[in-house]
């Protein structure tokens, strides 16, 4: 029994000192990871799913265009629209947006622009062959189907 | 003077800097969207310059993987209606890997698949010639009123045949084969093994405009 009153004596307190170095640590890593959404979406987002994803190595040479159903019917109706940067544009602009884009690379990496897809799962093929017609005539060839990654059955 | 100084010095209280930091980290994990740029990769063809006609390529029926989807989203694959997309990755695998009339340098590919690939050739005359450039390809033709949904499905069953070909062959899965991007020059070397002489041939048609929209 002695032993055990001994023991109920010593107090034993966890030091939390080292706390806030813990926390900062967790914060410097999310605000390096963090993105800031510099753009508004204008059009619906419903990415669809699929298992045969494929990761970039160069993240800079990838650009992206949005198409889905209008988040405003009221002003830009209910056809699916496409968007570039943070406008809505006509498939017909799309060289130009593409030339500007092809702009802002090196010369070396010009041929390499890849156009991520951000299409809603809801939208048809019909705009997606229009776009992807322009983008030929942009010869802009590389295109990537933005997708989530599929939960194994 | 020194002496008076220190006495004086005044202490800042560092116990509310944990909340502080808190507050800021629940603020950056609120906002944080680890970006997404994943996708499926597809390389679309060149664009046709509109004085020279389109270069008549003669493939034979055979070696044509047809994959049609209509409007209501329904399946014709070589010519059998089907309603889902269920054991289609199969059957493109065994079309890839026919070796119907094989030339000399697809035999020689074919004497250096594994054991669990060269099981997949039928030589079925009806089938595919060989997986070499001007063999198999995989035709996905869609109607305007096709749902990138359902498009997207396929394409995905088929880069998956392709991938699981790819990694059989290196002793991988398709998984970890998907996953090399080739940062250094063993993977690289591996992807390189994995698809050699067995280009990744998936035609995407122009949609036809029947019943579209």
């Amino acid at each position: 029994m002695a032993k055990f009153k001994k023991k109920t004596n010593t107090s034993v307190t966890i030091s939390v000192a080292s706390l806030p170095d813990i926390v900062f640590m967790l914060l410097f890593f999310f605000m390096v990871t963090t993105v800031m959404r510099e753009q508004d979406l204008l059009v619906e987002q419903r990415l669809p799913q699929a298992s045969q994803l494929q990761k970039l190595q160069k993240k800079t040479l990838i650009s992206f265009l949005y198409i889905g159903e209008p988040r405003n019917p009221g002003l830009y109706g209910t056809e699916p629209r496409i968007q570039a940067n943070d406008v809505l544009i006509n498939p017909s602009d799309i060289v130009l947006w593409v030339n500007q884009e092809k702009d802002a690379l090196s010369e070396a990496e010009r041929d390499m622009i890849t156009i991520s897809l951000k299409v809603d799962r809801e939208v048809k093929m019909g705009p997606i062959s229009d776009v992807q017609f322009e983008l030929r005539e942009a010869d802009a060839r590389r295109i990537l189907y933005a997708s989530l990654q599929q939960s194994p059955q | 003077m020194a002496s008076r100084m220190k006495k004086e010095a005044p202490e800042i209280p560092a116990g509310s800097m944990a909340d502080i930091a808190f507050l800021l980290l629940i603020f950056f994990l609120v906002t944080t969207t680890i970006a997404s740029d994943k996708g499926i990769l597809n390389i679309l063809p060149p664009k046709q310059d509109p004085n020279v006609p389109p270069p008549d390529i003669q493939v034979n029926e055979r070696n044509i993987f047809n994959i049609l989807i209509n409007a209501n989203d329904q399946l014709l694959v070589e010519g059998e209606f089907r309603d889902n997309t269920e054991g289609l990755t199969e059957d493109i695998k065994a079309f890839i890997l026919n070796f119907g009339a094989p030339t000399e340098d697809a035999q020689a590919l074919y004497n250096g698949l594994p054991a669990t690939l060269k099981a997949l050739a039928e030589r079925s005359p009806e089938s595919s010639d060989h997986p070499m450039t001007g063999g198999a390809v995989v035709s996905i033709k869609t109607n305007r009123g096709t749902s990138y949904e359902t498009y997207l499905e396929v394409f995905d069953l088929v880069k998956k045949a392709y991938f699981e070909i790819y990694g059989e062959r290196v002793g991988l899965t398709a998984d970890e084969y998907r996953a090399l991007v080739g940062e250094n020059p063993g993977e690289a070397e591996l992807i390189d093994r994995g698809k050699a002489d067995i280009p990744m041939a998936i035609s995407i048609a122009e949609p036809d405009k029947i019943g579209g929209e």
